[in-house]
């Protein structure tokens, strides 16, 4: 069957209030010219976006999720990454 | 549209019961499993399943509907129309890449849908002979399929979860715009009026036995909900839908074909007669009015189509050939 070669690409989509492209799914398609358009039909028919990135879903290198308690480790003993870690006094006010 | 729970037996596996433990402690603090993760084979079969029947119901589903896109009364309601069939062949699409992250691919799964080894929801194997179908459809098995779809955007395994939000959001003008037609109608002639019974005569009875078999014959409902794959019973999300729509028909002046339809006043629902399972059980098998000639049109669609996927990759295959010598001649 010849869709055996219809290659995967992920969408992303950025949104109209100006944050970054958002993985949005996937689908297929045989290049990324028809990948594109492919994703203005599935993943915007209402107005979800103002720009699309389609990328292979194959060029995509994930973490592994069994990794995940040693490459996180680091970050869950660093409380003082956050502000909230810091005192000041309540008459300074906000900050 | 809507995955249907068809609880097929589930055959016993052997998994690790150290990661089984692992995977059930994720699962009770509402971690959502991801497609590489670990789990257990049973909860990947049951979602490939589901994901893949819910699939092809909003696949098979676009044929009751595209049964009427040319005969639609106004351009109004034409458009409405084909948006919402549109919307259909979207929303298989999400589902059948959610499902592909389980490792199975697209071509497995439109064959299985096309051998009649995989399932697709009861409802679809109903025929639309009348305009008010349509608004049938959306008010009733829209409105059937978004009562069980709004749980579903909670269940376990997230691209499942992802697409299902994505789906609900889309879905509510679905059952609206069928409400309005049923609504012209009923306000209508006493004709319109008496095609806008005549069709919720006909589709009501279909519309309850979406949510599937009642707890009390589902085989796999516990198993389902220990993994939160579901999250309410049967038999709960079709009360909810019936104490729904109930009030919704009464202001329109429509009766339900149900003798024993009653409010309870004790309960707060709506109490109704019995659902005639074997029709349910026919119709899950292939004897439904219109199974045969459902499986008939998606084939012939899919056959009807192919030399557009062989000519989009010839055609992909061209222009990297072209790219490729420009690349050569430039050097």
């Amino acid at each position: 069957m010849t869709e055996k070669n219809m290659p995967l690409w992920e969408v992303f989509i950025r949104s109209r209030t100006g944050l970054s492209h958002r993985h949005a799914g996937s689908l297929h398609a045989p290049d990324a010219e028809m990948a594109l358009q492919n994703a203005r039909d599935v993943y915007t028919r209402r107005g979800e976006g103002l720009s699309i990135w389609v990328v292979p879903s194959s060029a995509i290198t994930a973490s592994d999720p069994a990794d995940k308690d040693t490459l996180f480790e680091p970050t869950a003993s660093k409380v003082y990454r956050h502000p909230t870690f810091y005192e000041v006094p309540e008459e300074v006010g906000h900050m | 549209m809507y995955a249907q729970a068809l609880n097929v037996a589930e055959q016993a596996t052997h998994d690790d019961p150290e990661k089984l433990a692992r995977f059930q402690a994720r699962i009770d603090a509402e971690e959502k499993i991801e497609p590489n993760d670990w789990m257990p084979e049973g909860y990947r079969r049951t979602l490939v399943r589901q994901v893949s029947q819910h699939a092809h119901s909003e696949i098979v589903g676009m044929l009751p509907e595209g049964n009427w896109i040319t005969r639609a009364p106004s351009l109004k309601r034409k458009a409405a129309l084909l948006a919402k069939v549109q919307d259909e062949g979207g929303h298989g699409l999400y589902l059948y890449s959610a499902a592909e992250t389980l490792g199975v691919s697209r071509e497995e799964l439109v064959e299985q849908l096309h051998s009649g080894k995989a399932k697709y929801s009861s409802i679809f194997n109903y025929p639309t002979p009348s305009w008010a179908d349509m608004g049938m459809i959306g008010w009733l098995v829209d409105g059937a399929a978004i009562m069980n779809q709004i749980p579903l955007c909670r269940t376990s395994f997230g691209p499942y979860a992802r697409a299902m939000i994505r789906i609900c959001k889309e879905e509510s003008f679905h059952q609206r715009q069928g409400y309005e037609i049923v609504m012209t109608l009923a306000r209508g002639t006493p004709a319109q009026k008496k095609m806008a019974q005549e069709s919720l005569n006909r589709w009501w009875w279909p519309a309850l036995m979406m949510f599937g078999p009642s707890d009390a014959a589902s085989q796999h409902s516990d198993q389902n909900m220990k993994w939160k794959i579901k999250r309410f019973s049967n038999d709960a999300l079709r009360q909810k839908f019936i104490d729904a729509t109930v009030p919704q028909g009464h202001f329109l002046g429509l009766t339900f074909p149900d003798p024993d339809l009653k409010f309870n006043e004790a309960t707060g629902h709506w109490d109704h007669g019995e659902i005639d399972w074997a029709e349910f059980n026919r119709v899950v098998k292939g004897e439904g009015p219109c199974n045969r000639e459902r499986i008939k049109a998606r084939i012939k669609a899919h056959e009807d189509g192919a030399w557009v996927r062989e000519a989009a990759l010839a055609f992909a295959a061209k222009r990297a050939a072209r790219k490729a010598a420009a690349k050569i001649a430039a050097e």
